[in-house]
């Protein structure tokens, strides 16, 4: 059974607009417009879109906050509106934006709060306790008030604090945002260990394309409240015939630009100096064999698709081909 | 990793006492979040002890030469204004926006993300911060207006117990009272028209400005009956200073326990009502 089950989920928010000068109008708004997701146990599913996709929207209606207008959604089996208090225990939730911690009260007695909460044997919570604190390094600042703590250091609070009661599923909602280099890499490092040890599905939103590099195997667009891409990144550029380029640069200029099997031409740049292949069905060794016979080869270099630019080109239009690869599923 | 995400071992021993466990430790938090505030307990003690001089000159003069105001006496009304100045930051009249400031910001979303409902873990927080503002709020102007004033001190040995209740009752009351005001964030955005409503009708109607006796007895009776005010403030005071025989203070205290009881039910039922409609601000 998938841990995470959801069937044409949609969300509907009323807003009002001035119609005139007292006149309100009622209009309807879809954040979330018909998403169906499946997640199974251990996965670590990236879930990116732009700004008012409907990211944060799903996540909280998995989580239980909000009520979605329609649609099946089961997590862990639970309903989660109405079996929120239950679906709690089981799941865990990071919002980069917002804090669950107490403001005013040491990350230590946070933490020991929440094994209360939670209800945890105590035993459990000291052995996951020491485990966070050895991973994310917390033991310079674990009697500091939450108030004070930099933004890096609260973060580090708010994924132990939602790990505390061993979850099946951890849903991370942006959480690198705004995190200088250094603590994004340790937040990728302990998230990634949490991903390998393969017991905690983890659902995670940002608008940091390397977050999902690094850590997700798939990947889940939405863009206007639909899924708009939903399977490996591979696929995502298979799909928009992203390729990896091969740069090579030549002692002396070709006046005729080579036509080669499997790797057509893109650019040629410094006056004939250096070309640009794209790699579609042949190898990086075969071109680089077809290129020496032509020409002296100074320097190759091979560069590996940009994830941002394949996912710009998609947010920017209105649907992309239907079906194309992988998982796809379109806008019907 | 195993050890941090070892899945959910089922709770050990009986629900009743995991839930006190539970409702204890978020008490507590209440209290330790409250004491690191002590220079603003300080000054609020200051405060209430200078208004408790202002208020209790006042009464006396209204007792004037008779000696006796609505069938209070002059120790019985300096009582009522000290232990009044006491009561009214354990009590916590004003000042509390938490949970609407947490509404407007989106913040709310993490209470409804814990195993506990959001009625109870705010009530047990709130009982955690009445039980540390006991401490620096109701025991100055307890020990201060004795020095100064003749004071009636209890004669019957129910009247601790049940003034202890009686406050715990007035904490709940004035909890429930305040959440639902709060509450009302999650339709307005902006709670001050309510909490101004709030203020007004709380100090006046809960027995803070004046003894309620010192209305027309229908009206009071109607205010015991009718509202949960009396129960604020009224209630425990008059407990405290053994206004009429014991049994009608029982009454009284049940009066205050019914009013604790449907007001805590309502809160439930708003918050119930307000999830359905939820909209988490700032996305």
């Amino acid at each position: 059974m998938s841990v995470i089950d959801v069937r044409n989920l949609r969300k509907e928010f009323t807003v009002r607009v001035r119609a005139g000068r007292l006149r309100r109008e009622r209009r309807t708004v879809a954040a979330v417009g018909g998403v169906d997701l499946r997640v199974e146990r251990g996965e670590m599913l990236g879930y990116i879109g732009p700004n008012g996709a409907g990211k944060s929207t799903t996540l909280k209606m998995l989580t239980g906050v909000l009520t979605p207008t329609s649609g099946e959604v089961r997590v862990c089996g639970l309903r989660p509106v109405p079996e929120r208090t239950r679906l709690a225990l089981r799941v865990g939730v990071v919002f980069g934006q917002r804090s669950q911690l107490w403001w005013d009260l040491p990350l230590r007695d946070s933490f020991a709060l929440l094994r209360h909460v939670y209800r945890v044997p105590a035993d459990a919570h000291a052995a996951r306790l020491r485990r966070c604190r050895s991973l994310l390094d917390l033991d310079g600042f674990l009697d500091t008030p939450v108030r004070q703590l930099s933004l890096g250091q609260r973060m580090r609070g708010e994924l132990t604090a939602a790990l505390l009661h061993g979850p099946e599923v951890l849903f991370l909602d942006e959480p690198t945002i705004g995190l200088d280099l250094v603590s994004k890499q340790a937040v990728r490092g302990f998230l990634g260990e949490l991903g390998r040890a393969g017991d905690t599905t983890l659902v995670l939103t940002t608008h940091d394309l390397a977050d999902i590099e690094r850590l997700c195997r798939r990947l889940v667009v939405i863009d206007h409240g639909r899924v708009v891409h939903d399977g490996s990144i591979a696929a995502l550029h298979d799909r928009y015939g992203s390729r990896r380029l091969v740069v090579a640069d030549l002692d002396t200029a070709l006046p005729d630009p080579p036509e080669l099997p499997g790797a057509p031409l893109r650019r040629v740049e410094a006056e004939g100096h250096r070309l640009v292949f794209a790699l579609e069905s042949a190898s990086a060794a075969e071109l680089v064999a077809a290129l020496g016979a032509l020409a002296t080869l100074r320097d190759i270099s091979i560069v590996e698709p940009d994830i941002e630019e394949v996912v710009a080109r998609l947010y920017g239009k209105e649907g992309p081909p239907v079906n194309a690869s992988g998982r796809a599923g379109g806008p019907s | 990793m195993g050890s941090v995400t070892a899945t959910v071992a089922p709770p050990t021993g009986s629900n009743v006492i995991l839930w006190f466990r539970t409702f204890g430790a978020i008490a507590g938090s209440g209290f330790r979040r409250y004491a690191t505030y002590r220079q603003a307990a300080l000054a609020g003690a200051v405060t209430n002890t200078v208004f408790g001089f202002l208020r209790c000159y006042v009464l006396l003069a209204v007792a004037g030469a008779a000696g006796s105001a609505a069938g209070y006496d002059r120790e019985q009304l300096a009582t009522f204004v000290w232990a009044g100045q006491g009561l009214l930051a354990v009590v916590l009249f004003w000042g509390w926006t938490d949970l609407a400031d947490r509404i407007r910001t989106g913040e709310v979303a993490s209470d409804l993300l814990r195993p506990v409902h959001p009625v109870t873990s705010y009530l047990a927080t709130d009982l955690g911060r009445a039980a540390w503002a006991c401490l620096p709020r109701l025991l100055p102007p307890l020990a201060v207006g004795p020095i100064f004033f003749d004071v009636h001190l209890p004669t019957r040995w129910p009247t601790v117990p049940l003034f202890a209740l009686s406050a715990l009752l007035a904490v709940v009351i004035s909890f429930g009272c305040r959440f639902l005001v709060n509450a009302t964030a999650y339709w307005l955005d902006d709670v001050r028209g309510p909490q101004i409503l709030w203020m007004l009708s709380s100090g006046v109607l809960a027995g803070l400005y004046f003894p309620l006796p010192f209305l027309p007895d229908g009206l009071y009776l109607a205010l015991q009956l009718a509202t949960p005010f009396p129960g604020l403030m009224q209630t425990p005071l008059d407990v405290l200073v053994e206004r009429g025989p014991g049994a009608a203070q029982a009454g009284l205290v049940a009066v205050q326990a019914g009013w604790a009881a449907a007001l805590l039910a309502l809160c439930r039922l708003v918050q119930r009502r307000a999830e359905r409609r939820l909209v988490v601000q700032g996305g």
